[in-house]
């Protein structure tokens, strides 16, 4: 509506920088041709010719930015570029990372070459041959350690962000990536010990109890009991203590690819009042949708199968398909370049729906919010990734108290009056009313 | 019903419209010549830099004003006639109103400098001096920016954004030095040289130079240097906008003349915000309010008024903020800039020299008065609170941590800023209370 047009400003890329766009172009190609016949000769050197110009090329784009400037925020230009404003570049991610997901769900044999450069990597982890479940697993961390450099990089005046950022390349690498890994190597069952029921819904399933029982040694019947324990005791506990950020933002690895590979994306998050409410519709919808296949499995499984015969099963499988797969995947992940960094955990995870309650009804987490000193840039709405109109309630002085807030802590980061307070404090007058 | 005319739709416009229609149905009209929708004006810097666009910079939806029945209008208000109680605008039409507020802001400074409307010279307060500067801007190999005011250092860092090497003229000593204490004044200047900002200081704007093309070619200084460049920001401060109200009856002297009660010499008109200059004299207050938390509370205060609750202004404790490239500024209560007969001051620096605390606080009676902070956040409410109930220095700073607002495991500063205390006062030692910790809030 505004007759403003900025036209592209004259300020490019250093030459650096330009190299290591060009290095991660060229590892970009060099992917590419390991999906053909070609790198079956050498897996290992395609694998180094493309993972490994990926990484320094993004190193070279990264580690400059220490040099460039003074520690600050440093958004500038974001909402020029295209890749980062829904430009040609932003929509040439999309595609890409959407098509990738559809192919690793429903067509890996296309990816089957590439699997195969990772081999060497997963025999020395796990003793055996790579799948296309051990080839995303390395790609998903690869980006998480990678962005995570240069989200600390990015923010290394704020000590909140670098801790919180090293914790979720943590727990990604270690318990997302290392440690199912070398469980295999020891024929332990693969688990995963930082998702739990409803985020990763088979937890709690009939049939993967039944596997995990049946594991010989008793680790099997400890990763229940860690799953039980997880979803019905520590989640509630913790996020009380700290609210739901402990999981969203430090632990849980789809919240740790959105604050990484996710965060150049963040500010493209909507933030009407329109989206609320459709993310209000579809969230709980899915938690009901994940909380009545599990009943129903359940109740069947006691059955012995009586009550629905296969149906249930078959609800369980559309769950996994439409939820699981296209929904926190291939939309989750392949949107993020137009429409924020956590579209899955704002419009669809279960998981966050269970804190999110717990966060806005039992906890003693708020962002509080100082005085009267905002002056309604709006920098805190913009960068708020779940799409909060942070601002509405800081013009106000009222606290902030959101189901969907995963505690990031970047609108406090962002805001040039410094009105914004990640708290954790007695629940008693924590919902205030502002001015 | 009685309907009420608004002029302009910034912060104090549509606050003073919000509240009103908080408290009644009565007609609104909200009338600005810039924009359609309100926007937020300290906001403008982050448009030019890319770190929002326009839209992000609305506090409210486009829908949000006609919900709530507050009707906007865009035209330019050219006259009031308060006899007849209408406003004429630019399109020919009249508008009648019940009551009418002027809420018109500010303008740019121009001191009369020989150049000053070249092609490549302008200020910046609203949209249309944005939109020009997008323009100004293109191709440029050098800018000068003249006066170190807040809007100077946005401008800066707008321009070095864009990767255009600044030449910043300040008059003062230091920068900003008529506000800041010289410590603070100068740890702004270090900064602003680490961004490779050419600042001059003690250097004022004799001359603008044109080219052959009608465009600034170069600045002349007071020290005879000429400075070639192909833009100029005037940053040397704003005025009041009277323009609406010159030709009527309502009285002005810099600003539109009002009581405490935000009410001008004709009945049923109002100003307040940028705009207005207040009679009376407040002690250590400045007649004329600039600032977007002013106007606000003004808005909040005319709107009792305006309701039927006729309530004077009080500004409340002094406070104010600004960021000066990555250096946050908080103030609260009285800081001047010269050190004052009767007050003492504390003020520690860290090392690193990015970050600062300035307690100052009265001789005598040893009750706080003022805190600067550089680099740090504290909480308005408890620093109010502490001026307000007139506590001791020694208090303050063994109850420091209370107001510590920096998020989460950022480093602590109370220990030095009381270890400098206690280094330079042995026979008053303090101890802090406790440290803010993790799980602690005031
Ligand atoms: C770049 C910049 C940065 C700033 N940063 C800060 C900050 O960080 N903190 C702070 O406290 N303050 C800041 N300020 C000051 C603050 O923005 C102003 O004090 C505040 O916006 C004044 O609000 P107002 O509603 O009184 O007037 P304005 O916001 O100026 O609104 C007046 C409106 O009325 C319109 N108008 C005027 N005359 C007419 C007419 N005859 N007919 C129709 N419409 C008319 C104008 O076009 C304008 O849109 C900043 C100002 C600028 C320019
Ligand atoms: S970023 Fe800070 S000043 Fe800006 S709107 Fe948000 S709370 Fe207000
Ligand atoms: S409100 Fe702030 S902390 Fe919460 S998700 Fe948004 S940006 Fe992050």
């Amino acid at each position: 509506m505004q007759p403003i047009s900025i036209e592209l400003p004259h300020r490019d890329f250093s030459a650096i920088k330009k190299a290591g766009l060009a290095l991660c172009a060229v590892g970009f190609l060099f992917m590419i041709m390991a999906l053909m016949e070609v790198s079956r000769s050498n897996p290992v050197l395609f694998f180094m010719l493309s993972a490994g110009s990926m990484v320094t090329g993004a190193l070279v784009f990264i580690l400059p930015q220490l040099k460039e400037s003074p520690a600050g925020i440093k958004h500038n230009r974001l909402f020029f570029l295209s890749a980062t404003s829904r430009g040609f570049w932003g929509w040439a991610a999309a595609v890409f990372f959407t098509g990738f997901y559809v192919i690793l769900y429903w067509f890996p044999q296309y990816l089957e070459n590439l699997i195969r450069t990772t081999d060497w990597l997963s025999w020395i982890m796990r003793g055996k041959p790579a799948d296309q479940w051990f080839l995303y697993g390395f790609y998903y961390t690869l980006a998480v350690v990678v962005m995570g450099i240069r989200m600390i990089v990015k923010n290394r005046h704020n000590r909140y962000q670098i801790i919180r950022t090293c914790s979720v390349m943590f727990f990604q690498l270690g318990f997302a990536f290392l440690i199912p890994g070398l469980l295999q190597l020891f024929n332990q069952p693969e688990f995963y010990f930082t998702y739990f029921w409803p985020l990763k819904y088979s937890y709690l399933f009939p049939n993967d109890i039944q596997w995990l029982m049946s594991q010989p040694g008793g680790l099997g019947v400890f990763m229940i009991y860690w799953g039980a324990m997880m979803s019905f005791v520590a989640t509630p506990a913790l996020t009380y203590f700290f609210g739901k950020r402990w999981y969203c933002s430090w632990v849980c690895g789809c919240g740790g690819l959105a604050e990484t590979l996710g965060d150049p994306y963040r500010h493209l998050s909507d933030k009407s009042l329109w989206s609320w409410k459709i993310e209000r519709y579809l969230i709980y919808s899915v938690l009901v949708f994940v909380v009545m296949t599990t009943l129903l499995l359940w109740i069947n499984s006691a059955t012995q199968g009586a009550m629905f015969g296969t149906w249930s099963q078959n609800f369980s499988s559309v769950y996994g398909f439409y939820i699981g797969a296209l929904f926190s995947g291939v939309i989750g992940v392949g949107f993020y370049p137009l429409m924020g960094s956590r579209v899955w955990c704002r419009f669809g995870c279960p998981m966050a729906a269970i804190l999110g309650l717990l966060q806005k009804y039992w906890s003693r987490f708020r962002i509080t919010t100082n005085g009267g000193q905002c002056i309604s840039c709006g920098n805190c709405s913009t960068y708020c990734e779940m799409g909060i109109d942070v601002r509405a309630y800081a013009m106000k002085g009222q606290n902030i108290i959101r189901a969907s807030c995963v505690g990031c802590g970047i609108c406090s980061a962002v805001c040039p009056r410094g009105v914004l307070n990640l708290e954790n404090g007695p629940m008693e007058g924590r919902y205030n009313l502002g001015r | 019903m009685d309907s009420l005319v608004i002029i302009g739709n910034g912060i104090t416009g549509m606050t003073t419209a919000r509240l009103v229609r908080k408290q009644s149905d009565r007609p609104i009209i909200v009338i600005s010549d810039e924009t359609d929708f309100f926007y937020s004006r300290p906001a403008l810097m982050y448009i030019f830099m890319g770190h929002m666009k326009f839209e992000h910079t609305k506090p409210y939806e486009d829908w949000f004003w006609e919900k709530n029945k507050i009707q906007l209008l865009r035209a330019t208000v050219t006259s009031i006639d308060t006899n007849a109680k209408s406003i004429a605008l630019n399109n020919g039409q009249t508008l009648p109103y019940g009551q009418l507020v002027i809420a018109t802001g500010s303008r740019t400074n121009k001191f009369g400098w020989p150049g000053q409307d070249l092609t490549g010279v302008q200020g910046l307060y609203g949209m249309r001096d944005l939109e020009l500067m997008e323009k100004n801007t293109s191709n440029v190999s050098r800018a000068v920016i003249v006066g170190g005011g807040l809007i100077g250092i946005e401008m800066a860092e707008m321009l070095h954004s864009r990767n255009i090497p600044v030449t910043f003229l300040v008059r003062e000593t230091n920068y900003w030095d008529n506000i800041l204490p010289q410590e603070e004044a100068k740890l702004v200047g270090r900064h602003i040289r680490e961004y490779g900002i050419d600042l001059r200081l003690g250097t004022q704007l004799k001359e603008i130079l044109p080219g052959n093309d009608g465009r600034v070619r170069a600045v002349l200084t007071d020290k005879g240097e000429e400075i070639a460049c192909q833009f100029v920001g005037l940053t040397a401060g704003v005025t009041p906008n009277t323009d609406v109200a010159k030709s009527s009856a309502i009285e002005i002297n810099r600003g539109i003349l009002v009581n405490e009660f935000l009410e001008t010499n004709v009945p049923g008109v109002y100003a307040a915000g940028d705009c207005a200059e207040f009679r009376m004299n407040r002690p250590r207050h400045p007649k004329i309010e600039q600032l977007w938390y002013t106007g606000r509370m003004q808005a909040e205060t005319l709107a009792k008024t305006l309701c039927g609750i006729r309530t004077p202004y009080d500004r409340g404790v002094w406070f104010n903020s600004a960021k000066f490239f990555d250096i946050e500024y908080q103030t609260y209560g009285f800081v001047s800039n010269l050190p004052m007969p009767d007050e003492e001051s504390l003020y520690w620096e860290h090392p690193e020299g990015k970050h600062c605390v300035r307690i100052v606080y009265d001789k005598t009676n040893r009750t706080v008065i003022g805190f600067n902070l550089f680099g740090i956040r504290y909480r308005q409410a408890i620093c109010e609170r502490w001026i307000r109930d007139r506590r001791t220095v020694e208090y303050v700073l063994e109850n420091l941590a209370e107001a510590n607002f920096d998020p989460e495991f950022f480093r602590e500063f109370e220990h030095e800023v009381i270890a400098l205390f206690n280094s330079t006062n042995p026979a008053r030692k303090v101890l802090l209370k406790r440290r803010r910790g993790l799980f602690q809030m005031a």
